[in-house]
């Protein structure tokens, strides 16, 4: 999918001309979906579901070869005990990470992400950020997370994060473009929305939250507001786009309120790994642990779960 | 059949313990009576437990316990009744999850409804007016309770409409005698089990049960000096006949025709959960309900699919159950209703249309629905349906919205969504109703006074202006 070219001051006026988000009402809402009680089979299934949507994920300075290839190898078999737990979605990595990572995953199934662009802030010059994003996909990343500028957003050059979002597209190549909004630094939820509009009006495969780099990462009000633009998007323009909340989600108990945001906003089109992770480290050992108590019906310590 | 289905999750009904009969609380005992009626869980029909009629006998020895405790109770400072209040509000909070699932099967509402919304203003509440019972002077409405307050409540919300009536008319010094409605009578019977807990002294509280006659009997005692109805407009027009030429004082809470109101700038995704919110709130038995959405013609088409969608997504069935968004019909005969103007707006020549659901083979159930092309001639459109039905009228200046919001024999309430603030403000003082929300519906809080206009009634309920009613 190329980008929807459009003259800047059309753009802007696109952009500004999107229904207002009203914070109290979406807030109130996220809350209210995150109280459906989900419980047995339903757990059950969206756990499955939840592991299968993960992107397992490192993006430590400390990154070695060693550490990214144990990542790569839980990411292929969760629980080693039990051969019937999906793999996750993907891995994603650091660029210089990607070799190692290829050789563990190629193959498989499981994605491989990893982050460009001058990944978390984006404060690199263009042909940096491109030279960074084709490294990647050359070393074998199917999926290229980038970050937009948020100075160029904030500062109302929404063109300037648009054409950004073109080259890095067309640099990436083959590869999906998750693109990163950093909602924590875009203030308000209007903002989210018009960045969500911006990010898929320029090509975006894959909107997603956060670096988890920030204070503030993923939320569920703000993972309803970009559930809300995706499932606009489509019935505007016939092409659907994913979402992936990253930082800050934990545990089982948050992964299946964003499940629940999925089903009872944007629908079941949604509801796949193709359209939907979870930028996520720790969750995954935690949807390991309830995945096991449902099916041995009582919990076991952190021990019987790997680390990696 | 979704990807993701939730399992049923039911609250469990075992923290609720129902006797298999209640008598009259009056005096602070439980007294047995002549007749019964049986109460049903709407959801089922199933018989929860049977409940005594109050005749005239009884509602005298009520009356009567109500004015011999008034002359202590009167007496107490504000301080010592604060102390009562504040009691039995932190009673209802512990008590509240029995209270809420007591609710739900006794009113068919959702229990994240009872538990959620319910409860948490039934203790606020108390707890509000608690704090107001020692400082009456500075109120402005006089410290002088007015004696024996008669307080006839509806089933829309049982409990929380008991504490928006017992907790000021306590608070400012009355003694109460109260009739909850007939299809829901259990959640102030508990309450009256609180009132014993609580140590209140006896015959400050009463609540006697039964139909409408008692209700009437009540009303009309000469003995008492203050009447409280909330309820239908019909039958709150004869309590107004039955008290005009006495020196009660009178303050009723009736019906309602609310325009929501949603302007080609609104947020439309939270306009469209503000509008399901307004109209399937515990199934659209709020007589404050947004039953007609005023919808701006150049959006309406895209904003009426958006609701649509969403309303695909409502679960209606168990009420116990925590997913459920929508309960079951208070009772067979408000079923009635509600079938019956759904079936007049259909032969007037609106559109119906309701998502597809299975709706339980037993008990009360109505789908939600709404009606398009609605004009301010069909009867969907001035009769008020209270159930989850909803009327779509468009408009074309905020000209037009006032006016079409505005012609309606009701003035309760309004919903206004837009992101213009100077619209929302130019535009809400021109609306005649008692409460105007903005980008929110249905929003209740103790410190707020509520209340109608015209046909909706006359007199507040909430903050401070909720003393007036009760003092002289």
């Amino acid at each position: 999918m190329t980008a929807t070219m459009l003259p800047a001051s059309d753009l802007r006026s696109v952009l500004r001309g999107l229904p207002g988000v009203d914070k109290v009402g979406v807030e109130a809402r996220a809350a209210a979906l995150g109280t459906r009680s989900i419980k047995t089979t339903a757990k059950a299934a969206a756990i499955d579901l939840a592991i299968r949507m993960v992107d397992l994920t490192t993006l430590e300075g400390a990154d070695t070869p060693g550490k990214v290839r144990a990542l790569a190898a839980k990411a292929l078999r969760p629980d080693p005990a039990d051969p019937n737990c999906p793999s996750v979605g993907a891995v994603c990595v650091y660029p210089a990470m990607v070799p190692y990572v290829y050789e563990v995953l190629k193959g498989s199934g499981v994605h491989l992400a990893s982050v460009a662009t001058a990944f978390p802030s984006g404060q690199a010059p263009l042909d940096v950020k491109l030279a960074d994003t084709r490294d990647a996909v050359a070393a074998g990343a199917d999926e290229i997370d980038m970050v937009i500028s948020r100075g160029s957003f904030l500062a109302g050059d929404y063109s300037a994060v648009f054409d950004e979002i073109v080259a890095v597209k067309e640099a990436a190549g083959p590869a999906h473009l998750k693109v990163i909004l950093e909602t924590g630094e875009l203030g308000t939820y209007d903002n989210v929305r018009r960045a969500s509009w911006l990010a898929m009006l320029a090509g975006a495969d894959f909107i997603k939250t956060s670096t988890g780099k920030v204070p503030v990462a993923a939320t569920l009000p703000v993972t309803l507001v970009m559930l809300e633009a995706v499932r606009d998007f489509r019935a505007q323009t016939g092409r659907q786009v994913g979402v992936k909340p990253a930082g800050g989600i934990r545990t089982t108990k948050d992964a299946v309120k964003y499940l629940v945001l999925i089903n009872e906003t944007a629908g079941d089109d949604w509801l796949s790994p193709d359209w939907f992770r979870f930028g996520a480290s720790s969750l995954l050992n935690d949807l390991l642990m309830q995945r096991t108590k449902l099916t041995t019906g009582h919990y076991a310590g952190p021990d019987y779960f790997t680390v990696d | 059949m979704s990807l993701f289905e939730y399992a049923p999750a039911p609250e469990s009904r075992s923290i609720v313990d129902i006797a298999p009969s209640y008598g009259l609380f009056i005096d602070g005992e439980f007294a047995a009576a002549k007749n019964a009626f049986k109460t049903v869980n709407p959801a089922t029909e199933e018989v929860l437990s049977e409940v005594a009629v109050a005749d005239a006998e009884d509602v005298d020895r009520a009356v009567a316990a109500a004015r011999r405790a008034f002359e202590s109770w009167s007496a107490l400072p504000g301080a010592e009744r604060a102390k009562y209040l504040f009691r039995i509000a932190r009673i209802i909070q512990e008590r509240s999850r029995e209270l809420a699932v007591l609710e739900s099967l006794d009113n068919g509402k959702p229990i994240k409804e009872s538990r959620d919304v319910d409860l948490p203003l039934v203790a606020a509440h108390f707890f509000y007016y608690a704090g107001w019972a020692d400082k009456l002077s500075y109120a402005g409405y006089g410290t002088t309770p007015l004696g024996v307050a008669a307080q006839v409540i509806p089933w829309n919300f049982p409990l929380m409409m008991l504490a928006w009536k017992i907790a000021p008319a306590l608070a400012t010094g009355n003694t109460v005698v109260l009739k909850p409605a007939e299809t829901t009578p259990l959640t102030a019977l508990f309450f009256a089990d609180i009132c014993r807990q609580a140590e209140l002294p006896p015959g400050v509280v009463n609540i006697i049960t039964g139909a409408g006659e008692t209700g009437r009997l009540l009303v009309e005692h000469p003995d008492v000096n203050k009447v409280a109805f909330t309820g239908s407009t019909e039958v709150g027009r004869q309590i107004a006949q039955s008290v005009a030429g006495t020196r009660k004082r009178l303050s009723l809470e009736l019906g309602g025709k609310a325009a929501n109101i949603v302007f080609d700038d609104a947020p439309i995704d939270q306009a469209v959960e503000g509008i399901v919110n307004g109209i399937f709130f515990n199934q659209g038995h709020v007589c404050c309900a947004g039953s007609r959405l005023l919808v701006q013609e150049s959006i309406s088409d895209s904003f009426v699919e958006a609701l649509k969608r969403r309303m695909a997504t409502l679960r209606v069935g168990d009420p116990l159950d925590k997913n459920t968004d929508i309960g079951a019909i208070n009772s067979a005969a408000q079923l009635a209703r509600i079938s019956d103007l759904s079936e007049i707006g259909s032969a007037e020549g609106a559109e119906r249309w309701s998502p597809p659901c299975d709706l339980p083979t037993s008990g009360y159930w109505f789908a939600p629905t709404i009606f398009t092309g609605v004009t301010q001639a069909h009867r969907i459109a001035r009769e008020e349906i209270f159930g989850p039905v909803l009327s779509v009228l468009t408009f074309r200046t905020p000209a037009e919205a006032i006016e079409k919001a505005n012609n309606t024999p009701y003035g309760l309430s309004a919903g206004i969504w837009s992101e213009k603030g100077s619209l929302i403000l130019a535009v809400a003082d021109k609306l005649r109703a008692g409460v105007i929300w903005a980008n929110t519906f249905n929003k209740f809080d103790p410190t707020s006074p509520f209340g109608g206009y015209k046909e909706s009634g006359y007199g507040r309920e909430g903050g401070r202006h909720g003393l007036e009613a009760y003092l002289a």
